[in-house]
Formats: structure tokens, sequence, C-alpha cells
């Protein structure tokens, strides 16, 4: 935190203009004028002394790009739900079902779902991603072929269940079954990596709000994912985005859809326990 | 026609007469530039929207042309004046030779 006081400091010194300030900004995300979000919350305890408040990544972009996430219309991460929604409806595989023949209408069935994942299974015994639930659906409940983890299909179908949850706090269980999962995420998450030696809590945790060359640091919270980026005009997963992270510490990257980063994903996604859902959320 | 191609515009139902609106379109389509090439090396043919109209009772309100640089999902937000009720008709044309409509009313009151 040293480092931002710092910021601060010199930027009060030469009186610069707010653009300049690093630190998350004030505004508030209401989308639609209906849904109002929670950006901002006391950090859940498992990060008492860690971190005091966590913070959606959606408070460190540009009011422009803001803007975009608060209207349906502008939000260009909603044109893949409609796409989504097809898909949700069409009948796939052998035993001629669709999304819908089990769970009916998405806007019910899968309220509250994304909030939760992942989460542990019970008779697989495993933590469970929303992704790995989404093929499993496919190839067992439909007789269909599984979809590409963190594919295009798959982001979207991700974007559709998320909308259903918008606004509602993230809510995932980090005891029983699922624990020693999230302390293996914990370690991941921790683990430096790459040539340039950095772990997630390089960035995410100790210089949030500072800049990494032009690019402004968040605290790498999940609960805007599936998110539309703006540099690559589509969505990108939370494996897609790990990806990418350790990618950029120049280190061989786990696979989307490995142990690893679902391990990581519960882990990161419990920092965010109390933010609310934003999927499909607009960064850049 | 290119796959997955879905015209959307939010435009009000209703405005005073006189009034300037604000108009919202968005059409869904991969506005391949021509300049990308596949995993063979080969390049990928240009298929873009190339125009892009708004007309109020057959009276022109804007008309865009669009370039291979515009980016997936072009979005246009406009204004334009109601002075009396009618029908706002929205025409995107498709280097393909396809044309999307979509049309709105606006009442006035």
């Amino acid at each position: 935190m040293k480092f931002k006081a710092m910021t601060a400091i010199a930027a009060l010194a030469v009186s610069a203009p707010a653009l300049l300030l690093a630190d998350a900004d004030d505004d508030t995300l209401i989308v639609n004028g209906e849904i109002e979000m929670i950006t901002k919350a006391p950090a859940p305890e498992h990060l008492s002394g860690v971190l005091d408040e966590i913070v959606s990544g959606w408070h460190m972009r540009s009011d422009e790009t803001q803007v975009m996430q608060a209207d349906d219309f502008d939000n260009p991460g909603m044109i893949y739900t409609e796409q989504a929604l097809d898909d949700w409806n069409a009948v796939n595989g052998t035993k001629g079902k669709s999304c819908a023949s089990c769970h009916g209408d998405v806007e019910e069935s899968m309220k509250g779902v994304r909030a939760v994942y992942p989460k542990w299974n019970d008779s697989k015994e495993k933590v469970y991603t929303m992704e790995m639930q989404i093929n499993d659906c496919l190839t067992d409940g439909m007789g269909a072929d599984a979809w590409k983890k963190s594919g295009a299909q798959m982001a979207a179908m991700e974007a559709l269940i998320s909308v259903q949850s918008r606004g509602m706090p993230m809510n995932v269980a980090i005891d029983g079954p699922a624990e020693a999962t999230w302390e293996w995420g914990k370690e991941l998450y921790y683990t430096r990596t790459g040539q340039l030696d950095l772990s997630c809590a390089s960035c995410h945790e100790e210089n949030y709000g500072n800049h990494i060359r032009s690019d402004h640091l968040s605290q790498g919270q999940t609960n805007g994912f599936p998110v539309y980026r703006l540099k690559n005009a589509k969505l990108t997963t939370v494996h897609g985005r790990f990806k990418g992270c350790v990618r950029d510490t120049r280190a061989e990257t786990y696979s989307p859809g490995s142990d690893e980063f679902v391990a990581l994903e519960l882990y990161v996604a419990s920092r965010g326990n109390g933010l609310s859902v934003e999927g499909p959320s607009v960064r850049n | 026609m290119a796959s997955g191609v879905k015209p959307r515009v939010k435009a009000p139902k209703k405005a005073e007469a006189g009034e300037v609106v604000t108009i919202k379109t968005l059409i869904s389509h991969k506005m391949e530039s021509g300049q990308r090439k596949d995993k063979e090396g080969n390049i990928i043919p240009r298929s873009i929207i190339n125009r892009f109209t708004c007309d109020f009772n057959g009276k022109n309100v804007i008309d865009v042309t669009l370039e291979p640089a515009i980016s997936t999902n072009p979005y246009f937000e406009f204004e334009a004046t109601i002075p009396e009720a009618g029908e706002l008709k929205f025409t995107w044309y498709d280097d393909d030779g396809s044309v999307y409509d979509e049309a709105k009313n606006v009442a006035i009151g």
C-alpha cells in the first residue's frame, strides 16, 4: 500500500486532474435504471489482514467504458446472451433434448446460479465450474458433444446464465468438501510464475489501483465474468483471462478447464464474495 | 447472407412535435475486413456492412458509409427531429447484397 500512498501524494503535489488519480472512483452502477450493483463491499472474512474492501473492476475503467455496462442496449456482451438463448432452446444430441427440456425458462431456473459457482458437486466428488456443469448436461443429459472449454459458445451460455443473477451478491462456499480445492487455489494465487516472477497477488493484491504500463490494475475480481473486452470485441471467460494473465508473466500456462484453473477460479471467486454478479460486464 | 446478423434499434415510442430524440442502433455482424488470413494463409474475403441509412416518413435522417476498419457489431447513436407522427425506417446494406430492415413507429404526444 506504500506505493499507493506515494501516488496519491504525488498527484496532490502537482494538483493533477482527477483522471490521473489511480484509485477506484466513486461512481455507482445501476443497470437499465433498475438493477443496483454492489461494486464495493467489505472484504470477506478470509481476507482479513489482507484487504479491507473489495472493489469491482468496473471502478477501474474509464467513464465511457463504465457507461456501456449501465444499459443493456449499449452493452455489447448482451448480443451473446441472445445467441445463447437460441442454443438454450435448440434440440441437440441423441436424446432429442434442449437445455429448456429439463430447465424450462432460463430466467426462472438459472436465477442465482452464477452467484454460487464454482461449487462442490456431490456425485462427482469435486469442485465444479459452470463450464463443467454445462458440458456434463450436454454429454450426459442430452447425448450431445461437449463444447470447447472457454470457447465462444460456452462463454455465451455462461453470459446468459450470469444475466439471470445480476445484482445478486457472489456467495461461493469455501468450507466443507470444497476446502481442500480452495486451499490449493489460494496456494496457486500466491505462487510466482514465469520469467517475470509474478503471482496473482503481485498485481491484484499489492498493486491494484496502480498502473502497469497503461493498464489500470484491478483487484482481479471475477464477479463480472464473462466479460466483453473492447480490445478483442468478444466475451472472455474466467479461465481465458487466467491464461492471459499467466502468459503475461511469461510462464507456460495451465489450460482452460484444468484442475489448477478450477481451484484458482474457486479461490478468486471467494475473494469477491459480497460483490454483485455483473456478467456480462464491459472492460477494456 | 452472413450468419448471425440481427439488427436492433432503440427509439422512443413517443415524442413531442419538433422534439429532438436520440436513436441507438446496433447490428450484429462480423465485419470481416478483408485484411485477415485464415490458417492456410489465404485472405478471408471482405464482408462488411457498407452503408447504413435512416429515414423518417421517407425523408433521409442519416446516411453513413462504412469502411473496413469499423469494428464488429457496428453501433450508431444519433439524433433526429420528429416533426410529426410517423415511421423511422432503418436499413443496413451488406457487401454480399443482403439488405436488413427495421422500422419503429413514433407517436406524437
